[in-house]
């Protein structure tokens, strides 16, 4: 190791406090996992032990798979997460695409009104948004949260999509237009790729809070046949009783999805910037 | 085919005037540069010829017919930009035939133009490749290649070589001037560089501050510039121009190139002391400062030895020099 840049006692301290923040992050979804494999007793006597011989059982997982439609939860929720995502995605792109690429009047305005999302939270419009998919016929289904959760995600999307659209090579675009390309074909077969990393970042932060979200599922889509995971979940949280077997069980699996996507998502972040376009 | 006539040429970017009134008549097979300071409207110009900016007002006529609604694509051009903007996910092959396959040609006719195009840029080893595969000067020559297919009108280059090392900057530069020769097309070259300009050019346009300084043959703005500023920004190392009241003359400045001073240790007209001596092998660069004209550069041929702080007398070649008015204009 060279010893110009490093030192003994500091890489100790860097790693310390790097492994301490590791075990803090990872502590809670370690204990639901190591639960949801424990029988209800051995859960509330020794929480934190890991399942043994003994204490083993898969009780929690057997009652989500024999109560309450779990398949249909997680489709539902599948559903909504991607075609959400995929819509911020691609207005987000286009929308950046435009306020980069194109000089109109307005142009820094209508930029400020997309982003005015960030600030705002969605949830303040909770109740005009109810009666906006009462009146359309909209509630309980699919359609009502993907809409919502596409304008929810749109505001960062497009703030963090505009000032990465604004750093492509601006030549590259009219060599495009030279060779006779459509505007659209410009976006997605010379920008799109480009912005690839980009947009792999926004779609990590997009995604995990649509998975997550409880609030609109419960208000706009409450039916059963349009359930997602997490409102599937608090059929086993009663006011009295809660089955906590297979409310861990339940996490624990959907925690999988998430980290499914994540990783294909990360894949991209690390693959860096097609380069060779310019320099 | 491929004459250019820009009459009137405005161009304002909000409350900035960018180019005021650019007049200009390219003839069929010449080699034109604009050259200037950055910020000077060259590229904007270039932009408006390609059809990339919309002018504010005035009229670019591409052989004889008007082209301002006309999109870049069916303007009869081709442009090489500086940062080469080759398209990352196509092959060079694919890269030099997208033009021509937007436009609708016939596959064969593409395959044999692409054929003709890199065999004349020595690109037929990469043709496979894309371009995150190849070094710098090899994407550039993909870049002309991909000009050379569409046989345009009119060639336009950005700045082509200033992201090139100096090596494959007269390498490509090269193979350009031998590129005009062996197709005879029309060109519109833009650079900052001057020695790329006086190389390339049949004619040059100095342009500075949105408005065209001087269109000439590069000898003739080397020997007769019209004003202060061509004077100034062509030659190298730059003109010294001298307080005409401190020589006791009538006229506002005077300029003289550095190499047309000649210097000599024991006798001359202005006596001054070496500040600092560039020994480039070819040539020598003193910069003196003088009694009577101030600080002054003189360009010697070969090899010339003075050290700084020593005394010399320089002198200048009376049949070339230079008389400036109070508004810069070269008095004859």
């Amino acid at each position: 190791m060279s010893q110009a840049r490093s030192s003994l006692p500091r890489t100790i301290a860097a790693h310390a406090i790097l492994i301490a923040y590791t075990i803090i992050a990872l502590f809670p979804v370690i204990l639901i996992v190591m639960n949801s494999f424990k029988s209800r007793q051995a859960i509330f006597r020794s929480p934190l032990m890991p399942p043994t011989a003994e204490t083993f059982d898969l009780v929690g997982y057997r009652t989500v798979m024999v109560q309450g439609d779990f398949f249909l939860y997680f489709q539902n929720s599948l559903i909504v997460t991607v075609v959400s995502l995929f819509l911020v995605l691609l207005f987000g792109a286009m929308a950046a695409f435009a306020l980069a690429e194109y000089r109109f009047r307005g142009n820094t305005l209508t930029g400020l009104y997309l982003a005015l999302g960030i600030m705002i939270p969605i949830r303040l419009g909770t109740v005009a948004i109810l009666q906006l998919m009462v009146a359309s016929g909209l509630v309980n289904t699919r359609t009502a949260l993907i809409l919502v959760y596409t304008a929810q995600g749109l505001p960062l999307a497009i703030f963090i999509l505009s000032e990465f659209t604004r750093q492509i090579s601006d030549d590259l675009k009219n060599a495009g237009r030279i060779d006779g390309l459509s505007e659209y074909r410009i976006f997605f077969r010379l920008v799109l790729p480009l912005l690839r990393p980009a947009m792999a970042t926004v779609a990590v932060f997009t995604m995990i809070p649509i998975w997550n979200d409880l609030w609109f599922p419960l208000i706009l889509a409450p039916a059963e046949p349009t359930k997602t995971i997490t409102l599937g979940v608090q059929i086993f949280l009663g006011q009295f009783v809660t089955n906590w077997n297979a409310v861990l069980s339940a996490l624990s699996l959907a925690i999988v999805p998430v980290l499914v996507l994540y990783l294909i998502f990360s894949r991209q972040l690390i693959r860096g910037i097609t380069s060779g376009a310019v320099k | 085919m491929g004459s250019l006539r820009l009459e009137n040429i405005k161009k304002s970017f909000g409350q900035v005037e960018v180019l005021k009134g650019i007049d200009l008549d390219v003839k069929e097979g010449e080699f034109i540069v604009f050259v200037g300071p950055s910020g000077c409207g060259k590229s904007t110009l270039l932009r408006i010829v390609a059809g990339l900016e919309d002018a504010t007002s005035g009229e670019v006529l591409i052989d004889g017919a008007k082209v301002n609604t006309v999109p870049p694509a069916k303007r009869g051009i081709a442009m090489v930009f500086q940062t080469y903007a080759l398209y990352p996910h196509l092959t060079v092959r694919n890269n030099m035939g997208l033009g021509l396959k937007q436009a609708g040609a016939p596959a064969p006719e593409i395959a044999k133009r692409i054929a003709t195009a890199s065999t004349m840029l020595s690109l037929d080893p990469y043709l496979e490749r894309r371009p995150a595969e190849l070094s710098g000067g090899q994407r550039q020559r993909v870049a002309i290649g991909r000009a050379v297919v569409r046989e345009p009108k009119l060639f336009l280059f950005d700045e082509p070589l200033s992201n090139l090392d100096a090596a494959l900057r007269v390498n490509t530069r090269l193979e350009i001037a031998q590129l005009h020769r062996r197709l005879s097309a029309t060109m519109i070259y833009v650079t900052h560089d001057q020695v790329e300009a006086m190389t390339l050019a049949d004619r040059i346009v100095v342009l500075n501050n949105g408005h065209v300084e001087q269109i000439g043959a590069p000898m003739q703005l080397y020997n007769a510039p019209a004003n202060e500023f061509v004077a100034g920004f062509i030659g190298s190392p730059k003109m010294n121009f001298i307080d005409g009241g401190r020589l006791g003359e009538s006229v506002k400045t005077i300029g003289v190139r550095p190499e047309h001073l000649s210097v000599d240790a024991a006798k001359g007209d202005w006596k001054g002391t070496v500040i600092h001596v560039e020994h480039l092998g070819a040539d020598t660069n003193l910069y003196i400062d003088t009694e009577k004209a101030g600080l002054l550069t003189a360009r010697i041929f070969g090899e010339y030895r003075a050290e700084p702080g020593s005394t010399v007398h320089a002198t200048p070649e009376p049949a070339k020099t230079y008389r400036f008015d109070e508004e810069g204009r070269r008095i004859e």
